[in-house]
């Protein structure tokens, strides 16, 4: 059987391969959707050739788990909306994270067990050199492997505990932010003790007592860090997670001396490492920022906002968009929770029909990911042409009639570049207030996703046209068919 | 085994990889990668499957076993998430050839 180990070595050759170029393919949207089912493959591959590998015990348990955890998430992903895509991508890394650092506990315990500081199980089956060789696991660590170990769980483990959080926020299961003073003084002190235990855990002082409590700081840590951030700086939190993870599950290939994990982990730890901070950039925040900035945290008062909303019923928006020239409608998360793309595609077509030029304005943090709103308006059938960039539409708002604002809040915000002491100051923003007239589509009066005021609703030139986003353009798609009729 | 300067090298080289392939990444693009990079970490369901066939006391087998389920979830829901959203770029792609940068 000495071909069986160089055709699972192969195996995981031929997945790395097909990750790295799954991954090329899906970096642009003519291949993308190819890309995806070439990783895919190359996971498949991965899997099967793993549960050939020699001297493999509970091959039953490992079946039953795969296809417990297979199925479980299979069925969430394809049922779940696209709207919850950011969570369930945290939930997913948190998932990925999870089990990077159960492999290092697995390792942990089995190697202070060989020290014979846990109940030492007598080993029935004696090892052959070559399975070793094939499957990794050594009879020993070597002091690189064990460091390596060790980092890869304090990664995983933040990861893991971090995505949790990330998920529950999303999920708007913790709205409140949890802040107290002195935390990030806290926070320090306990990714210092996760620290320490990991440096006396990886020069073989390892104990049952200091591998858990190992664990239990890191957890905490990942925990303690993720929840002080808000709602709206998540996705770059999400990315920087997805980012460790990866990491994290090189830091394990190493140690299992598998090649497959070591170069998937790390394409994609650089991968989301670079990806984190083309969000960051696009929010202009820095990572350091988003992490330990305390968002809303910035000194001064905010400057008081003067005047009152002005509303505006339906009947008389659809005649200001119907008779304008040009129409530019700005999405924001709030028309994806009310599920109103498709009425707002209808809305358009009908304003296209009239003659009128209609373009989709996006920020690039529009929704809850870059590129999240993209997504959303494509599952409408919104043509890419009428899609415009923040940087190619912003010249056009002095030029433009009605500014049709759905859902959109920060990303619209003046304050953003008027009012130095405001939390979103400098973060670039969508011109809104510059055209002739605005019209914002708001559930109600209260502040945005981030909490902050938004002087726009405050305009001499906006008028507010409450309600559900959903029933709201229903209400201007009947009106405008009125006007027609 | 992997040798630790071996190691090195493709620790390397796979991070710049990495890098190279996101660089001129459009924003459209970006939270399909980021899904799909999240895909592709998964892999780390191999490596639990293995520590899971090693383990030997209950206490490991148990943390292994919740590792594999774990993993198994990365890898699968990763999938189907990054598969769903770029289902939708293929459907309107005939618009979207150009459109799209």
């Amino acid at each position: 059987m000495s071909w069986l180990p160089t055709l699972i070595k192969a195996c995981y050759f031929l997945a790395a391969l097909l990750f790295i170029l799954g991954l090329k393919r899906m970096s642009s949207p003519r291949t993308a959707r190819g890309g995806i089912v070439w990783a895919g493959y190359g996971m498949l591959l991965a899997v099967l050739a793993t549960l050939f590998l020699p001297d493999m015990h509970n091959r039953g348990l490992i079946v039953a788990a795969v296809l417990v955890g297979v199925s479980a998430a299979w069925w969430s992903g394809k049922r779940v909306a696209m709207t919850a895509m950011p969570q369930m991508v945290a939930l997913y890394n948190g998932m990925g994270g999870g089990a990077a650092a159960a492999i290092g506990a697995v390792e942990l315990i089995g190697y202070a067990r060989g020290l014979g500081l846990l109940h030492a199980v007598p080993d029935t089956s004696p090892l052959q050199p070559e399975a070793w060789a094939v499957n990794g696991l050594p009879p020993a660590l070597s002091p690189t492997e064990l460091a390596l170990g060790v980092l890869g769980a304090l990664i995983g483990a933040v990861s893991f505990s971090g995505s949790l959080v990330a998920f529950a926020k999303l999920q708007g299961w913790m709205d409140k932010r949890f802040v107290f003073p002195g935390q990030r003084a806290v926070n320090l002190l306990l990714l210092a003790a996760a620290v320490v235990a990991g440096v006396l855990l990886a020069t073989s002082h390892a104990s049952p007592a200091l591998i858990a409590a190992f664990f239990a700081l890191a957890l905490l840590f990942g925990l303690m860090m993720t929840l002080p951030i808000g709602g709206a700086d998540m996705p770059v939190v999400i990315s920087l997670y997805n980012a460790f993870t990866g990491l994290a599950v090189s830091f394990e290939g190493f140690v299992l001396g598998n090649e497959a994990m070591i170069i998937a982990g790390m394409v994609v730890g650089a991968a989301g490492t670079l990806l984190t901070q083309l969000m960051a950039k696009a929010m202009n925040r820095s990572i350091g920022n988003v992490l330990f900035g305390g968002f809303g945290a910035a000194g001064g008062e905010a400057q008081a906002i003067e005047g009152a909303q002005k509303p505006v019923d339906a009947s008389d928006a659809a005649v200001m968009m119907a008779y304008a020239e040009r129409v530019v409608i700005v999405p924001g998360y709030g028309l994806a929770v009310a599920q109103a793309q498709h009425k707002v595609w209808e809305f358009a077509q009908l304003l296209i029909k009239r003659g009128v030029k209609v373009k989709f304005a996006i920020h690039p943090v529009a929704g809850r990911m870059p590129g999240h709103m993209n997504v959303l308006l494509a599952e409408a059938g919104v043509p890419y042409d009428l899609i415009a960039d923040m940087d190619d539409i912003n010249p056009e708002f002095p030029a433009t009639d009605v500014a049709l604002v759905i859902g959109a809040n920060d990303v619209v915000n003046p304050l953003a570049k008027t009012d130095p002491a405001s939390p979103i100051y400098g973060m670039p923003i969508l011109d809104v207030s510059a055209a002739k007239h605005v019209i914002v589509i708001k559930r109600g009066r209260g502040t945005g996703f981030a909490g902050i005021e938004n002087a726009l609703f405050y305009a001499d030139n906006t008028r507010m046209l409450y309600g559900d986003g959903q029933a709201a353009v229903g209400e201007l798609v009947a009106s405008l068919k009125d006007i027609d009729a | 085994m992997i040798d630790g300067f071996l190691a090195l090298y493709i620790f390397m080289l796979a991070a710049f990889t990495g890098y190279e392939i996101i660089a001129r990444v459009p924003v459209i693009l970006h939270t399909p990668l980021m899904s799909g990079s999240n895909f592709v970490h998964g892999i780390v369901l191999v490596g639990a499957m293995i520590a899971l066939g090693h383990a030997q006391t209950p206490f490991e087998i148990a943390i292994g076993f919740i590792g594999v389920l774990l993993g198994a979830g990365n890898a699968a829901g990763g999938y189907v998430v990054t598969e769903r959203m770029l289902e939708m770029f293929k459907s309107s792609k005939p618009d979207a050839g150009k459109g799209a940068k």
